[in-house]
């Protein structure tokens, strides 16, 4: 009898048995939830919050709107030809007039600036001459035009409409050296007044330059430390990380000593007899390029090293065994399997030097400053956000879209692994 | 059995006097002399440590000798570099290029030796057959057992039919049945192509199941290189006694030599004849070796030439046969070993019972210094 009832359980209901088991679980899933949440909260608040401010400013147009609502409205219902009419005309003067208080002038005389040079100083003669408050005036569009004669012609109005519009595409299209024409079509600014494209083009090829000779020197690095015994490659390791030691700042600077015209490095090559004048090695893309591999070379030779480390030597033996020349078993059974080092490393290094700001300002020339020195001219220098933001804005997603193709064609190589 | 014939041959494979130190100071293979020949399967085994590896790195080119000489018929190979030795090699975890198919593994030494593509699917397909892995052929090795694994590196070690497999304790990683099976496999191969296999292991029985001749490794010298029986029934010292099967052990001294047969004196006084050991002579400190399946009790032992008292100490109960402990002559790790269907006794722990043998079954070999 005992032994029948062993042998068929009682049979439960399944859902009972999932409930039993999510009861089960439910503590281990709060105390996860637990130990993640300040690192979400403090992601939340140092990361997306402050990303997602600046892809919004890269858009925002809000000036006008803020300080002058009522003329932005009428002015939004303008349909653009002739001039606004008159109750447009008398908000803008009584909001003109309020503007002064809590700096609302300067704000949009500097918006209206980016729309045309001119705004600031108009604003100011107009404010001048508005009569005085209590006067009640019949005809605002004479009025104005009377203190101004730049109140008479639609595009001075033309370019206050653009500011009307809670958002404006002008910061991108000027970043990608584009602008809207008088006829709100899309066309290229003029060829003296073109830089980011290049800049963006310039900031390109110095990172995969950086990354291309990172690799360069960091793969045979790697190797070496992962195949060395262990008490020689971790002294090799000290020196590898030794660069962490010191400041960025300090390192740039040494470049600059050592790389200047009467430097070590020049003054050497002199008194070996190579060059018989100093050769230019510091602020031009020569010194961007020593500074920046120094810098960035461990975060190459790192991940490359910690894939190397977990190769065993035994493929290459069989490889050999099997009748491969040294050299061919490493190209064909040893390189495929660093590939997701040599991924990792690369898009780390490229991703980084895409961001470098200091070291091409120390050491580079003028035609040598990446992206996000002309992000950190508009955020410290201009005040206008709204070109940083445009500038960040479209980096980010220029190295998005750099990294999931880049994604694409590694996964393609990557082993199948269970 | 090894055929008798080949002996006279000249050997495929020829240690000569071969030494290896990595250090400079210590020798990790000490004067190897070893002849392997066509056909053969020769088991390098032995504790870690004792040089087996080393000898099979220096036979794959993977390590040079620092003495003496390695020739492959009348070739010295010492200078010539691995890939050019074509030899295959199977290792202890497989090797296999993770990145590759099992198609594309299976290929590669085709691939280097430069074969035409039809030729190399001919083979590549004849052996997947062979393994029984055809359909296998696209998947990488990560997604196979430890089972196909090892067959598929069995398969690519021997697509380009080389002279000499060499297999580097290549049953380490798998379980005790799948091993088992995979040993029988490999010993089918080796008969059904006439492989020659040098195979290094430190599992006895796996040696024993596999080899014609079996080198046993210590301290980097081969102790005794012999077929498993000979190894098993005629160990040359206490080394092989107690690495090959189980094994008792009574240290003792010789009192009279007479050919083949001595007197031995041992515990409290105690006589027994034994076969003498190589290179032992009258008044020698001798270990008296007795596998534990020789030693008869109580009745069984009634007619036997050496007959004494022993106490029983415990009974381990193995299926199909009975491991019983025993206390004689000071030691009290004796083991008996008795079929389970020839043991009806009422005997219990505690009992004093007889223990006898035959003078056949004794060997008196050498006495181990103190290691």
């Amino acid at each position: 009898m005992t032994r029948s009832a062993a042998s068929t359980p009682p049979a439960r209901p399944a859902g009972n048995l999932r409930a039993q088991l999510r009861r089960a679980e439910r503590m281990r899933k709060l105390r996860a939830v637990a130990l993640v949440a300040p690192l979400a909260l403090f992601l939340v608040i140092v990361f997306v919050v402050p990303i997602g401010s600046m892809l919004w400013r890269s858009v925002d147009n809000s000036e006008l709107a803020s300080v002058m609502p009522q003329t932005a409205a009428a002015l939004q219902q303008w349909d653009g030809t002739g001039l606004p009419d008159e109750a447009a005309m008398a908000a803008f003067a009584a909001e003109l007039r309020d503007s002064r208080r809590g700096g609302g002038l300067g704000r949009i005389g500097r918006r209206l600036n980016y729309e045309d040079t001119g705004y600031r100083g108009l604003l100011m003669r107009t404010l001048r001459g508005l009569p005085a408050a209590g006067e009640s005036i019949d005809d605002w569009t004479t009025a104005l035009t009377e203190i101004d004669a730049a109140w008479g012609e639609t595009a001075t109005w033309l370019g206050i409409q653009r500011t009307a519009p809670p958002t404006t595409d002008r910061y991108m299209l000027a970043s990608l050296d584009l602008e809207r024409g008088a006829d709100g079509e899309i066309q290229r600014v003029d060829a003296g007044d073109r830089l980011y494209q290049a800049v963006f083009q310039r900031t390109m090829v110095i990172a995969g330059g950086v990354t291309l000779i990172c690799l360069a020197l960091g793969f045979p690095l790697a190797y070496l430390l992962a195949t060395l015994p262990a008490k020689t490659s971790n002294l090799l390791m000290i020196l590898v990380l030794l660069p962490f030691w010191t400041s960025l700042l300090v390192r740039t600077a040494a470049w600059i000593i050592l790389l200047q015209s009467n430097g070590l490095a020049n003054q050497s090559l002199m008194a070996l007899g190579l060059i018989e004048s100093p050769l230019q090695l510091v602020f031009n893309r020569i010194g961007v390029f020593f500074a920046m591999v120094h810098i960035l070379l461990p975060f190459m030779v790192l991940p490359l090293y910690s894939v190397m480390k977990g190769i065993s030597p035994s493929y290459q033996r069989a490889a050999v065994s099997l009748g491969a020349h040294p050299f061919a078993a490493f190209w064909q059974v040893y390189v495929p399997q660093t590939v997701s080092g040599v991924a990792a490393g690369t898009i780390l290094v490229f991703i980084m030097a895409l961001g470098y700001y200091i070291t091409p300002a120390l050491v580079g020339g003028p035609a040598d400053q990446m992206v996000s020195y002309y992000v950190a001219y508009y955020t410290n220098t201009t005040n206008n956000w709204g070109m940083a933001a445009a500038l960040g804005s479209i980096l980010l997603v220029v190295t998005l879209l750099l990294y999931l193709v880049y994604h694409r064609l590694v996964n393609r190589r990557q082993l199948i692994r269970r | 059995m090894p055929d008798n014939n080949s002996r006279t041959q000249a050997p495929l494979i020829r240690f000569d006097a071969v030494q290896k130190t990595y250090d400079g100071e210590t020798l990790v293979v000490k004067d190897l002399n070893l002849a392997i020949h066509e056909g053969e399967f020769v088991t390098l085994l032995g504790p870690s440590g004792s040089g087996k590896t080393t000898c099979l790195m220096m036979l794959a080119g993977f390590e040079n000798p620092t003495g003496g000489d390695i020739y492959l018929g009348d070739q010295r190979l010492n200078t010539v570099p691995p890939h050019k030795r074509n030899f295959g090699m199977v290792f202890q975890n497989y090797a296999l290029f993770p990145h590759m198919t099992v198609e594309e593994n299976i290929r590669y030494p085709l691939r280097t030796r430069r074969l035409p593509a039809a030729e190399a699917d001919r083979k590549v397909a004849g052996i997947l057959d062979m393994i029984k892995l055809g359909e296998f052929a696209g998947r990488r090795p990560a997604q196979l057992s430890g089972g196909q694994q090892q067959r598929v590196a069995l398969a690519r070690a021997l697509v380009f039919e080389p002279r000499l497999i060499l297999m580097d304790e290549p049953l380490g990683a798998l379980d005790k049945q799948l091993r088992e099976h995979m040993q029988l496999e490999i010993k089918q191969l080796h008969e059904q192509l006439g492989l020659t296999v040098v195979f290094v292991t430190h599992d006895q029985s796996e040696a024993l199941t596999m080899s014609d001749r079996v080198a046993v490794f210590n301290d980097g010298v081969i102790q005794q290189i012999d077929t498993p029986q000979a190894l098993y029934e005629h160990p040359a010292n206490t080394f092989v006694a107690q690495f090959i099967g189980e094994n008792n052990t009574l240290p003792g001294r010789i009192e009279s030599v007479a050919g083949e047969q001595c007197r031995v004196r041992f515990g409290d006084d105690h006589v027994t004849g034994a076969l003498v050991g190589p290179g032992l002579a009258s008044g020698d400190a001798t270990q008296l070796s007795i596998r534990p399946e020789r030693i008869k009790l109580d009745g069984a032992s009634r007619d036997l030439a050496n007959r004494l008292q022993a106490r029983v100490c415990e009974f381990i109960y193995l299926g199909d046969h009975l491991r019983i402990r025993l206390a004689l002559a000071g030691n009290d790790q004796f083991v008996a070993r008795v079929p389970v269907a020839e043991f009806q006794s009422s005997m219990q722990a505690g009992d004093l019972v007889e223990v006898g043998w035959r003078d056949e079954d004794v060997r008196a070999l050498d006495m181990p210094g103190p290691q």
